[in-house]
């Protein structure tokens, strides 16, 4: 069997490749988050923004195949572990009290799937133009479809819900990937999460702050 | 004081087991949770009842025998502390206390709180070692020790392999006991020959005995009496890392 695959049998494989591909998430959001912001600057500057992405043609196919990718891999190595952890305890406790286990890390499974519908429907809404909710879209003006769909209730409040899913998980997996890849250094308490935090805070603050600048009137 | 306890009573290991009310009144606060469970037996044994079946043999928190899932914690509330070093000051007057065995796959109960823990022997045995000549004893300072690295491994030696970690891990994993007796060989001069191998054949193990995966949660770290540190963890992630590249093919 190749080193690859035997590597990818064990959990601390599959792990790997969650703490890997979690990374390339990581990196992907908050590039993202930033590009959003543009909407604030106005029409021109986030409209040439999305022209300029697309004019680099090959390369965005290999940046959104290595996302696809990375997401799949993040998804498939996910399920594996669910299952093997759940197996490894048929019988549940009568009795049994979380001591210090965050609420972010107990979700890390719900919100991770919350986060798989919120990005298929997102690429579907602002990617592709199959989801209207505004009825208008248009591939040449990001602005405008920003303004028209965040005017709705409810697409506000799903990307809010959404984004809180990602504020947890990101709490919980800024800090959990590097001591998956062995990268930490040893620490007097290995539960403190600062960096993490931060993290978590500032992509769903820069990821929150366009839907609801839109809502509310500050922006369009 | 007067307490009153739900215990997990279960005949044999294909029995069906329930959780059973006791009633125990005039306990000691001094007793350690162990003597309380004693003085509970004596009492069932003069109704002619079976007396409720725990590990225990030290009775002083080094041999890591005792277990017990206590009102949903592993070895009860006080941290740092094994069930036997519990003592009964620490429950309410008039409390209820769930007592259940560990929980695991790999933990098969025996009996009501008696599960078999030999999985952990058995990732032991995989490489939990080192292979040295043996002879009359070296001189102590033949072989220079850093302090860090001393100090390192006897942290995770500490580990008494009670199982407390896998018990509280909400995927029922012995990452932090396994990653604790391949660090405390790992840290060392006498541990490095073995040491990529050693990972290799623990983790092994470790996942043929059907333990859960790491999601650092950081239950165990909280549960284990040696307070042994997830640190361990991430170290035994690396080390598998750099093992896994160099030494499979
Ligand atoms: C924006 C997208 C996402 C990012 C940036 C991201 C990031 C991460 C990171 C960094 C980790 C920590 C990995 C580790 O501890 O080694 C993680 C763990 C996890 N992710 Fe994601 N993730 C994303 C989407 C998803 C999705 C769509 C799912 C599931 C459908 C998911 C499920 C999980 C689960 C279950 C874990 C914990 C695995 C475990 O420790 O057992 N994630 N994620
Ligand atoms: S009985 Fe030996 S550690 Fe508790």
């Amino acid at each position: 069997m190749s080193r690859a695959l035997r590597f990818y049998r064990s959990a601390i494989g599959k792990k790997v490749v969650m703490a890997v591909t979690g990374l390339i998430g990581i990196a992907f959001v908050i590039a993202h988050m930033t590009g959003n912001l543009l909407a604030f600057a106005g029409p021109e500057a986030i409209n040439s923004y999305s022209h300029f992405l697309k004019s680099t043609g090959e390369l965005l196919l290999v940046l959104r195949a290595v996302l696809i990718v990375a997401v799949i891999l993040h998804v498939i190595a996910a399920a594996q572990l669910t299952i093997q952890n759940r197996a490894a305890r048929p019988m549940g406790y009568v009795d049994r009290e979380p001591q210090v286990s965050t609420w972010a890390s107990r979700t890390m499974r719900w919100g991770g799937l919350l986060l798989l519908v919120f990005i298929v429907l997102h690429i579907l809404h602002f990617t592709t133009g199959d989801l209207k909710p505004a009825g208008v879209f248009s591939t040449a003006d990001v602005y405008g479809n920003i303004i028209a769909s965040f005017r709705i209730w409810w697409v506000v409040l799903f990307y809010l819900i959404s984004m809180i899913a990602l504020g947890f998980h990101l709490y919980h997996g800024a800090w959990s990937s590097v001591r998956s890849l062995g990268l930490r250094q040893p620490s007097p308490n290995p539960l403190q999460r600062r960096v993490a935090l931060a993290v978590a805070a500032i992509v769903w603050a820069g990821f929150v702050a366009v839907p609801v600048a839109v809502f509310v009137g500050l922006v369009g | 004081m007067h307490l009153r306890l739900r215990v997990w009573r279960q005949a044999s290991a294909t029995a069906t087991g329930k959780l059973v009310e006791y009633d125990a009144p005039n306990i000691s606060p001094d007793m350690s949770f162990l003597e309380m469970l004693d003085v509970v037996n004596e009492r069932l044994m003069e109704k002619g009842d079976d007396p409720i079946a725990f590990d225990h043999d030290c009775r002083e928190g080094i041999c890591g025998s005792c277990s017990l899932m206590i009102n949903g914690a592993a070895h009860g509330p006080m941290k740092a502390t094994a069930t036997c070093q519990l003592h009964m000051r620490s429950f309410r007057d008039g409390e209820t206390i769930d007592v259940e065995p560990w929980r695991a796959k790999a933990f098969p109960v025996i009996r009501d709180l008696v599960v078999d823990r030999s999985a952990l022997d058995r990732i032991i045995q995989a490489g939990g070692f080192i292979s040295a000549a043996t002879g009359g004893a070296q001189d102590a300072n033949a072989i220079l020790v850093p302090k860090t690295a001393a100090d390192a491994a006897m942290d995770a030696a500490a580990c008494i392999g009670c199982g407390a970690c896998v018990a509280a891990c909400p995927n029922a994993s012995a990452s932090l006991f396994t990653a604790s007796k391949i660090s405390h060989l790992g840290h060392l001069p006498q541990g490095q020959p073995e040491r990529r191998r050693r990972v290799l054949s623990m983790v092994n193990q470790m996942e043929l005995e059907e333990f859960g995966g790491c999601t650092l949660y950081g239950e165990c770290q909280e549960a284990c009496p040696k307070e042994i540190s997830i640190d361990t963890i991430s170290r035994m992630n690396g080390d598998f890392i750099r093992a896994g590249l160099t030494d499979w093919r």
